[in-house]
């Protein structure tokens, strides 16, 4: 290890390292946009393992501190594998299908930066949540 | 470096160590590599989360889902079920014990919901052997800004204006404190760090040195640049292996990246640290004391003054602050005493960690804001009275403090009010007592420490002290008279107003607080020569009740000194000459026939 000098070098060692401290801070998780990848057997055997990491990568390059990305469990739409949820603080979640690890990257991009819904990739949602 | 999309934090606190966390992070690791994972998940052994009831305690992030008394085979399922599959297992999570609801967020659980944590911000967030991690979290930045935009006297002013006060018992203001030892001229100064941690059931300096080590480091060259000091010690007791070990870790990683030593940051400042050892005396968490003992000499305090801020170590002009003092200066620097001095009561300001422990559902650490009430920390973040029995007494101040009954429930926390009601902050144990405990043992427990502890240098603590346990011997023992009583209130105030130091001037606390609050218990025990509580054996009966004995003979059978006779199917007597009090009979009865009173 080489000795920090100045300042300036530690403060970007700080943020060198901070990126992977981020995904653990949970304060304020409620006022985060909160992306979910169905990651059942099903999912997983449809490639949503590539699709998470696709995203989570795409997350930290463009250094978006407001989003949390998880999984979740199957949701019933095992034709659309992966599916990814997106879900705004305050709007209606949007539910999209056949997502692969390049449109995972499409999304961050395109919905969650520019506020872009890609309607092409919605599913229907066929239930409610009681 | 990986792009992990999870992370397991899992508790490496004393605390559920002892419980097994060690195994679990085997476990995990191991199953994340099985899985083919170990790119993307990432397991991270911190510090102490505080909610050492119900260790092992994993928490998953990003999905912030707080697992609870997690072992070796449900660590298994918790990656095989949530890792791989993202489905919470819920049978795993805290489950809150009225409700018996599940809850699935640390935010949720009434024992988070009303903490705020400074002193303990990167416990159970960060790795502590990990300096990276803690340069991360803005670690070492207020030391940067220390040395590159601040004068010394522009730093010590922004402490006095946080209104920061020592965190190990007294209470002293740390601004006040370290512009006295940078006014005092030497050549050489040093600062101490006292993390000889000794009130029992006290454990907060503990797990910050295991959680955070970096932020007590940071803390003490912070204080050297103020005060014109280029050498830290910290006094630390032998009893923890763990936090010396992270401490010991955190020092070489802070050399090796020169945030210790010469030209820190590039500036002209140099600091070194080293750890001392104590050997588990009380009494050397008592500043002076604990100077003597660094240099070699006997654990005895010295008269005061001068105090260490004028002829401290080696004579030379030193500041001692206790470890969680020292916790709370980085974010002071950083976030500016306004924000400190927002938080609290008007002559305290800030948090207070609290160690937990007794008779109290959730035993652990909290950090709660200055003002809170008794009420709110037992009940609301400790979950009430174990087995839901009575409230009596809460204990603060370890063995200098006293015992609060539940008329001052309502009294909201901080350093004066305490005093007021006849204890005292201490270092911040809180040990909850409930109907099944006797004020006058407790009392005697207290003394029993202190007789043991003592120096013996001075008179008052030395004889004094062993008077009044004795006093208190004869009071359980049945021999006690009212006269007694007149003579531990005149000796606990004698040996308050004349021992030497801190320790002997406090050691008559829990006798003449719980005198004050439960005198009509003291009096039982010389009056009626019985203990309401049914704790001090000598002064215990034991009676079978005829209308419950169905006569099955068992207690007869248990009995070891035979006091027990009775025809079968008839009622049984105890011969109290041949008792021995030892309680068998009581415990074996399926009809519950047997008191004692």
């Amino acid at each position: 290890m080489a000795g920090i000098k100045s300042l300036e070098e530690l403060k970007a060692l700080r943020d060198k390292y901070k990126e992977n401290i981020i995904g653990r801070d949970t304060s304020d998780s409620e006022n985060k946009i909160r992306i979910s990848v169905g990651m059942a057997t099903c999912g997983i055997a449809s490639g949503a393992r590539d699709t998470i990491n696709a995203i989570i990568d795409e997350v930290s390059k463009e250094k978006l501190t407001n989003v949390v990305v998880v999984q979740s469990g199957c949701l019933g739409y095992c034709y659309a594998e992966p599916t990814v949820e997106v879900r705004v603080p305050g709007k209606e979640p949007v539910l999209y299908g056949n997502i692969n690890a390049e449109r995972g990257r499409e999304i961050i991009k395109k919905h969650i930066k520019n506020g872009e819904i890609q309607k092409d990739w919605i599913i229907e949602r066929t239930f409610k949540n009681i | 470096m990986p792009n992990y999309r999870m992370n397991l934090l899992v508790c490496g606190g004393t605390g559920c160590k002892a419980s097994g966390s060690s195994e679990v992070v085997e476990v995990f690791e191991k199953e994340i590599e099985k899985a083919g994972l170990k790119n993307e998940i990432q397991v991270i052994v911190t510090g102490c989360f505080g909610f050492c009831e119900k260790g092992p305690i994993v928490k998953v992030t990003p999905d912030n889902v707080f697992y609870v008394e997690v072992n070796p085979e449900k660590a298994v399922r918790i990656i095989n079920e949530h890792i791989i599959k993202g489905r919470i297992v819920e049978e795993y999570l805290y489950k809150e014990p009225v409700t018996k609801e599940a809850l699935p967020e640390q935010s949720d659980m009434p024992f988070y919901k009303k903490q705020i944590r400074i002193a303990l911000r990167n416990c159970g967030f960060i790795d502590p052997e990990n300096i990276y991690e803690y340069i991360a979290v803005d670690g070492y930045q207020a030391l940067g800004k220390v040395l590159s935009e601040m004068t010394p006297e522009e730093v010590i002013e922004e402490v006095k204006k946080s209104g920061l006060r020592g965190r190990g018992g007294g209470g002293f203001s740390t601004g006040l404190k370290w512009e006295m030892t940078k006014k005092s001229k030497s050549n050489q100064k040093y600062v101490i760090c006292n993390a000889d941690e000794g009130d029992p059931g006290a454990f907060m300096d503990r797990s910050i040195l295991e959680g955070d080590p970096h932020t007590v480091l940071e803390a003490m060259a912070i204080c050297g640049y103020c005060i014109g000091a280029n050498k830290g010690y910290i006094y630390i007791r032998a009893e923890y292996p763990l936090a010396i070990q992270r401490l010991r870790i955190a020092i070489k990683q802070a050399y090796e990246l020169g945030l210790l030593g010469s030209n820190i940051l590039g500036s002209n400042f140099s600091f070194d640290i080293d750890l001392k050892y104590g050997a588990g005396a009380f009494i050397c968490g008592e500043e002076t004391a604990l100077i003597n003992s660094i240099e070699g000499g006997r654990g005895e305090p010295t008269v005061k003054p001068p105090f260490p801020a004028q002829k401290g170590l080696w004579k030379k002009p030193t500041n001692i602050n206790n470890v969680e003092t020292f916790a709370n200066i980085c974010p002071i620097i950083l976030k500016g005493a306004d924000w400190f001095n927002s938080i609290g009561t008007e002559k305290s300001k800030g948090t207070k960690v609290f160690a937990l422990a007794g008779k109290i559902n959730n035993v652990g650490l909290v950090e709660v804001p200055m003002g809170l009430t008794l009420r709110e920390i037992i009940y609301d973040l400790g979950g009430g009275i174990k087995g839901g029995k009575k409230f009596k007494a809460v204990q603060t101040g370890g063995p200098s403090g006293g015992c609060i009954p539940k008329e001052h429930l309502d009294t909201p926390i901080d350093y004066d009010n305490l005093t007021k009601i006849g204890s005292m902050m201490g270092s911040g144990g809180m040990i909850v007592m409930d109907e099944d405990d006797c004020m006058v043992n407790i009392a005697k427990f207290y003394l029993e420490f202190t007789c043991d502890e003592s120096c013996g240098r001075c008179t008052p603590c030395r004889v004094g002290n062993m008077r009044m346990l004795e006093i208190l011997k004869e009071i359980t023992e049945g021999r006690g008279t009212m006269e007694h009583l007149e003579e531990l209130k005149e000796l606990g105030q004698i040996i308050k107003d004349t021992a030497l130091c801190g320790l002997g001037q406090t050691s008559p606390n829990p006798v003449l607080s719980t005198m004050n609050f439960f005198w009509d218990e003291y009096v039982a025990h010389v009056k009626d020569k019985t203990c309401p509580a049914g704790v001090c054996t000598a002064l215990l009966k034991y009676y079978i009740l005829p209308e419950k004995c169905v006569g099955c003979t068992a207690c007869a059978k248990v009995c070891p000194t035979n006091a027990i006779s009775g025809e079968v199917r008839k009622t049984h007597v105890i011969d109290r000459e041949k008792c021995i009090k030892c309680g068998a009979c009581m415990a074996t009865c399926r009809f519950n026939a047997i008191t004692r009173r």
